[in-house]
């Protein structure tokens, strides 16, 4: 038995650390939210629980675990009990195709790794197909308890995550164009052959994919399939204990992935801003420093936006989409090829 | 309730398919407190709603007739607890109107600064759950910050932050303490720049007018009809203040504006109660300047016996036309004590609001109406 798992020591062993740091980020990315609001709403955040609040997403993660499990007795037990993981696994899995790092990222032994678990020709597909598989635990979820709020709160889900996958696709389709390539690792490594990140020349498509992604993860101002004032929780009003910690960190963990797909797409993922002027300096940083910098800046955006902006309504949520986005995105995406044609003639 | 709103013919009601009748409340994070909104919806579209309220009901109009004029005094204070110097004013002012007691200059012109604290503190909640209902929540703590300030001044001054039961018959319980015109000149520098800052993050924000421009509006005639008052009403473009329309206390020694709007929607609503808060502080600074001397408080028997007779006293409160109607029969309770609070007829516009907006609406009317339970349910 352990002989078949023998060839993928390498990816087990990264798949291991991966899921302690992703873990680590997600609890800590709680922690920041509630001190950068806290800090915006001049307020200092949490204080309590350790220097500055630092145990607090630990306090809270033993809380949700002692917390009683309540499963409403009109709910369906099947659906209400699997929601949480449909849209808590999906979010992890992403984890395996980001490239954290160059594939000569470290070397332990006199052997070179890859700061990734697996460099997969089609690894953006991949991971658009496997995020969307997120909204299925919403809607299972809001469905299976059997209640009006949760019902309202799939429903809107539905509507917005599956409509706002469709610029998504679109907004990411120029880098595609430029790099040539779905693999993430080869689009990071066209934007270092091309010296420009592809921010730059597919700003349209940033701005767009980063928009979507606000919507895919439900945050303000899109925050509608759990708007609190209107649904009280949304889709998870019924949840509580860790059922609900579960849907609370796969939503950070979306937003992780979010930024870091958006960082590695647009942003040149592990490489280093302005080379020509750092690299005499700071080429002893390793790449994976700069990629969390990156992802930490677009979080950072996330929670400033969070900080600032109501939130929209859902007929003008959609109106977004359709009337603006979508068009945009397509034009982006026949611009692009067209300058490319020009170029390449 | 009832009015004559009409119900737009939807898709259900054409394919005859059953519409969700959803309970909002009394449960809710945003129906202010307990109240019970009954909405009939397609999809997220509001067919019909009915308000349900009573859950909050103490009896306070009979309670009161079992104690004296200077001890109902107190409980006045329970209605709008957000606004309760200006209950307590209404309700003083009436009892001084029917025992025919003249209160002192120095006393009014209290009396008008901490009124128009109150209406500021009243504002700033008011925006900021309205706000927050909408989904900017930093308006909220921000508001929060500065109604701390009028909190703090009124503690200062009646020793009670909420339930203050801040004036008596005849005038004050006591003469203003030492500091109060500082103290409330260092809120009044400040708050100015503060409501720019709650502008500058709602007034021009697109997010913030695609919410509120246009939701909820409602001709003036309309709201004429349904007895809307105060900066309700007043969205609606309808000049009527009863600071200028009837003054009591001293309020016609003030110069002050009356903000008025003219679309009568969510967003005029809220321009118009920004703009009372500075209006307000102007108000308040001139008393400041103009504070008289002498005494605080007219000579009033110990025990109270207004002459047989009845009277109906109103004030402009923060929420509308707060009026209180006194019997009195010649003894030294009162006979009968009617109270007409604004939100209980603000609330009536609901259904002539909402019928054909949003659920997400329906959070941003309850916050631009203003309600507030404890008034409504009495």
């Amino acid at each position: 038995m352990l002989e078949l798992f023998k060839p993928y020591t390498e990816e087990l062993v990264k798949i291991v650390i991966l899921l302690a740091l992703v873990s680590l980020a997600i609890a800590y990315l709680t922690w920041l939210e509630r001190k950068v609001i806290g800090h915006i709403q001049s307020r200092l955040g949490p204080m309590r629980v350790g220097w500055h609040g630092l145990l607090q997403p630990i306090a809270d993660g033993i809380k949700f675990i002692l917390k009683e499990d309540i499963i409403p007795a009109k709910a369906d037990r099947f659906g209400f009990v699997l929601a949480p993981l449909l849209a808590f696994i999906p979010a992890f899995i992403v984890f395996a195709l980001i490239p954290f790092d160059g594939p000569q990222a470290f070397t332990v032994g006199g052997q070179t790794y890859s700061g990734y678990v697996a460099d997969v020709n089609i690894a953006l597909l991949f991971v658009m197909a496997i995020t969307s598989i997120c909204v299925l635990g919403l809607i299972v979820g809001g469905w299976a308890s059997n209640s009006k709020y949760p019902l309202l709160g799939a429903l809107r889900s539905v509507a917005q995550l599956v409509s706002y996958e469709i610029p998504m696709a679109l907004s990411v389709m120029g880098v595609v164009m430029m790099a040539g390539s779905l693999s993430l690792v080869q689009i990071v490594l066209a934007q270092e052959r091309l010296g420009w990140w592809f921010f730059l020349p597919q700003l349209v498509g940033f701005v767009i994919y980063f928009i979507c992604g606000v919507a895919e993860t439900n945050r303000n101002p899109f925050d509608l399939p759990e708007a609190e004032a209107e649904l009280v929780g949304g889709y998870h009003t019924e949840y509580s204990g860790f059922r609900f910690a579960l849907f609370f960190l796969a939503e950070y963990a979306n937003m992780i992935t979010i930024s870091a797909v958006a960082a590695t797409l647009f942003l040149g993922g592990w490489l280093m801003p302005f080379p020509s002027l750092f690299a005499p300096y700071l080429s002893w940083v390793p790449g994976i420093v700069w990629f969390s910098l990156k992802v930490f800046a677009l979080l950072f955006l996330y929670l400033w936006f969070r900080g600032t902006f109501p939130r929209y309504r859902f007929d003008q949520l959609m109106g977004i989409m359709w009337k603006i986005l979508l068009p945009v995105a397509i034009a982006n995406i026949l611009v692009t090829a067209g300058v490319m044609l020009y170029l390449n003639r | 309730m009832s009015d004559t709103a009409p119900t737009p013919a939807s898709t259900a009601a054409i394919l005859n398919e059953d519409v969700m009748v959803l309970n909002m409340g009394p449960q809710h994070p945003s129906t202010h407190g307990v109240l019970r909104v009954i909405l009939k919806l397609d999809g997220e579209k509001i067919m019909d709603l009915d308000c349900d309220i009573g859950y909050l009901h103490r009896g306070i109009e009979k309670i009161v007739e079992h104690r004296t004029y200077t001890g109902a005094a107190p409980y006045m204070d329970r209605l709008d607890y957000i606004a309760a110097v200006s209950n307590n004013l209404a309700y003083i002012g009436a009892v001084e109107k029917l025992a025919g007691i003249q209160v002192p200059p120095k006393a009014q012109y209290v009396r008008v600064i901490l009124t128009e604290l109150t209406r500021i503190a009243s504002h700033l909640l008011w925006l900021g759950t309205h706000a927050m209902d909408i989904g900017a929540l930093t308006v909220f703590l921000y508001c929060f910050r500065e109604r701390e300030d009028v909190l703090n001044i009124l503690e200062m001054t009646t020793g009670a932050r909420l339930t203050t039961n801040a004036f008596r018959v005849g005038g004050l319980a006591a003469d203003i303490p030492d500091g109060f015109a500082a103290k409330t000149r260092a809120f009044c520098d400040i708050i100015g720049g503060r409501i720019k800052e709650y502008e500058g993050l709602l007034s021009a924000n697109r997010i913030w007018l695609a919410r509120t421009r246009g939701i909820g509006a409602i001709p003036a005639d309309d709201a004429i009809a349904i007895g809307l008052s105060g900066p309700s009403l007043r969205g609606s473009g309808v000049k009527w203040d009863l600071r200028k329309a009837s003054p009591y206390e001293a309020y016609d020694r003030f110069e002050f504006d009356i903000p008025v709007g003219a679309n009568g929607d969510t967003y005029d609503r809220y321009q118009v109660r920004l703009e009372e808060m500075r209006q307000s502080r102007r108000i308040i600074l001139q008393a400041l300047d103009g504070m008289p001397e002498g005494d605080f408080r007219a000579k009033v028997p110990r025990v109270l016996k207004p002459p047989p007779g009845e009277v109906y006293h109103s004030i402009e409160a923060p929420k509308g036309e707060l009026g209180f109607y006194l019997v009195s029969d010649g003894s030294a309770n009162p006979y009968r004590v009617r109270i007409k609070g604004p939100s209980f007829f603000n609330l009536q516009a609901m259904r002539r609001l909402c019928v054909g907006h949003f659920v997400a609406d329906v959070v941003a009317i309850i916050g631009t109406l203003d309600i507030v339970l404890g008034e409504i349910d009495r």
